[in-house]
């Protein structure tokens, strides 16, 4: 009897036990957004897909660019395979209802992180990690003789409706009480083509942006860009608030590159890497960031070597930024502020522990 | 012998279409109030309830050529009251334009110079078969932004025509900007100008179907009284055509408004484009979208009550 009443104590405690294990399993998948893309097979990402380095069409029709490397990676992490996204070309108006209605999971077009967008009062946006930091210039014709911003004063200027840059120019302006005429457009293509046409003296962006969009004009030696920073521009990844376990799932893959840029992890190296830590018990560092041990992968809700598979697809983020906008490429830019924090930069990745 | 049959409730021909009625009304009460309480359900779960507080912070951005004095310390609405007021100008501009210049060729239809009649129809077929955005985009990129700039702009007494507009009254060119007292941008320039050239081709139509409903007697009898074809089309014709042109203007008008918010495709600060920046800065997406919807809605409807007017006055008085 008394043994039969200690079994029946246990029971709905065995009961419970099994419900908390049921519950722990589903940790790593409570996330609706990445349950979604797993079971979709596909990753649905927002890009410009009209600016030189960061996200273009190629004449074969691919994808190419920094912002779509961070595309490819989250899906290489997500999915295994960095071939499954969908692109989807936005304007800058309509990147962020894009997101918010759920047309997109990630938003990775050169987006400026700001309070605004990030805050549950604002847009509600969730930032990734800062794959660029750039900051906001002014390119005008090598003819017109302009040297500063005071120079525009009057003049009209052409800018991208619903940026940062729009704000940003009506505050320099303001400190330095010039007036002057925006000339707004829908998109970067309008923009440009009233620029190249001689409608407006100026044309303010990115100067990342700038750079780019330069190296398509009849003539990229005709124009300069302004020696004044106007502003800080972190171009970062976007997800929507709503989602913290996919957003996390984002944020990870792209410490990852960093991380791996700083562990000397690159495309070329991974294999070999991947046989060292599964070699060598001791090197527990590297093991735990190439998931041969450790639950990092799982936690995430996102397969064990993660790492391994994004760093496979697009390289680690010093490789990633010299192939798209670096010495690689057409752009040419330095990396500046994009350098690792040991090298004196503001790349910094968090620890994997 | 027979007690008068009552006759049964379902077939009541009082009752049913009463019944009938109000089922249908219920019907479409239950749906809206489902459709409201979702979009309220949503919101609420999305954090996104409507607030309108954030109209009263300051907007942060410029807008080019105001009516209203404009800058970037004022709050959101008066951003989008500034760009009301560049619709309304460009609505009203172009209501006017399009009339007088569908006028002319929706009669030039009927001219006794085959080439002029042929120039005419040749104009509507082409125009109304293109997009308008289209053509928005190649007045202003192609025509527009073609004009020559800064010294070498097209000068007349009084009047310059540069690459960033039109100047009348005393315009004078001052550190490589022109200057004058009077100025039409050309990205308002463009719009109207790609506004009313699509319109008309529509309202010609509407004019020609109206002039073409007129008896032919009508232009015989008046020619055999001796009026000139001139006097024919103003005093008899046309009087008659107006019963049947105006229903038709009043879509045609109301079309105009809504397209004017294409505007943002030629750099045009109306509207819809301060709207557009305005939801970016802000994330208000339904509140400006609610505003937007309300503006057009109170745009045609005003643009409707007005042509209404117009057409009673045309009719045929009965007395």
């Amino acid at each position: 009897m008394v043994r039969l009443r200690k079994l029946a104590l246990c029971a709905p405690l065995l009961a419970a036990l099994a419900l908390v294990g049921c519950a722990s399993e589903g940790g790593g998948i409570q996330s609706q957004k990445l349950n979604g893309v797993k079971s979709r097979g596909k990753l649905l990402c927002g890009v410009d897909g009209k600016l030189p380095g960061f996200s273009f069409v190629n004449p074969d029709g691919s994808y190419s660019g920094l912002d779509v490397d961070v595309c490819r990676a989250v899906a290489a992490a997500t999915l295994g395979d960095p071939s499954k996204v969908e692109y989807r070309d936005l304007n800058s108006s309509e990147r962020f209802a894009a997101l918010a209605s759920g047309e997109i999971d990630l938003l990775s077009r050169n987006t400026t992180y700001t309070l605004s967008r990030d805050a549950s009062g604002g847009n509600g946006l969730s930032f990734a990690p800062t794959v660029f930091y750039d900051g906001q210039g002014v390119m005008a014709p090598k003819a017109a003789g302009i040297n500063s911003l005071k120079d525009l004063a009057g003049k009209p200027i052409c800018v991208e409706s619903g940026t940062t840059t729009e704000l940003n120019l009506a505050d320099r302006m303001r400190e330095i009480k010039a007036t002057y005429t925006p000339l707004k457009f829908q998109t970067g293509d309008q923009t440009y083509a009233a620029y190249l046409q001689g409608r407006c003296v100026a044309v303010t962006s990115d100067r990342s942006q700038l750079a780019a969009k330069r190296t398509s004009f009849p003539d990229p030696a005709g124009h300069v860009l302004l020696p004044e920073v106007l502003s800080k521009e972190p171009l970062t990844p976007v997800t929507v608030n709503a989602d913290p376990g996919w957003a996390d799932a984002v944020r990870w893959t792209i410490y990852a590159l960093m991380q791996a840029e700083e562990l000397g992890i690159t495309q070329a190296n991974i294999d070999t890497k991947v046989a060292e830590a599964k070699a060598n018990p001791n090197q527990a560092d590297l093991r735990r960031f190439l998931g041969v041990e450790g639950d990092f992968g799982k936690q995430l809700g996102l397969p064990a070597d993660f790492v391994v598979q994004a760093v496979k697809a697009v390289g680690n983020y010093g490789e990633l930024f010299e192939r798209n906008v670096g010495q690689g490429s057409k752009l040419k830019l330095e990396r500046g502020l994009n350098r690792q924090w040991s090298d004196g930069g503001l790349i910094y990745s968090p620890p994997f522990r | 012998m027979a007690t008068p049959a009552v006759t049964p409730w379902w077939r009541n021909r009082r009752l049913i279409p009463w019944l009938v009625q109000g089922v249908a009304g219920l019907l479409v009460l239950v749906v809206v109030a489902f459709l409201v309480g979702n979009l309220v359900r949503n919101l609420t779960n999305a954090g996104l309830l409507l607030s309108w507080s954030w109209l009263r912070n300051p907007a942060g951005f410029d807008v080019s050529e105001t009516l209203l004095p404009f800058n970037a310390e004022l709050p959101y609405w008066r951003a989008l009251l500034a760009g009301l007021v560049n619709t309304l100008r460009v609505v009203l501009a172009g209501l006017i334009g399009a009339t007088v210049l569908g006028t002319l060729i929706g009669v030039a239809a009927f001219s006794s110079n085959g080439l002029l009649r042929r120039l005419a129809r040749v104009y509507v077929e082409l125009i109304r078969n293109i997009p308008l955005l289209l053509q928005l985009v190649f007045w202003y990129f192609v025509v527009f932004l073609a004009l020559p700039g800064g010294e070498q702009a097209i000068q007349l007494p009084g009047v310059v025509l540069a690459k960033s507009g039109l100047y009348l009254g005393k315009p004078e060119l001052i550190n490589g900007v022109w200057q004058g007292q009077l100025r039409l941008t050309v990205e308002f320039g463009a719009l109207l100008t790609g506004l009313v050239v699509y319109t008309a081709a529509f309202i010609a139509e509407v004019v020609r179907g109206g002039v073409a409903s007129v008896p032919p007697g009508q232009w015989e009898a008046s020619r055999s009284l001796g009026l000139t074809p001139l006097q024919t089309l103003q005093r008899i014709v046309l009087p008659q055509a107006l019963r049947v042109i105006v229903p038709g203007l009043n879509s045609q008008y109301i079309s105009l408004a809504k397209n004017s918010s294409l505007a943002v495709a030629c750099g045009y600060s109306d509207l819809y484009s301060v709207a557009e920046t305005t939801l970016n800065q802000t994330g208000r997406a339904v509140e400006v979208v609610l505003i937007l919807l309300g503006s057009y809605l109170v745009i045609d409807l005003l643009i409707s009550a007005l042509m209404n007017g117009v057409n009673s006055w045309v009719q045929i008085k009965e007395r």
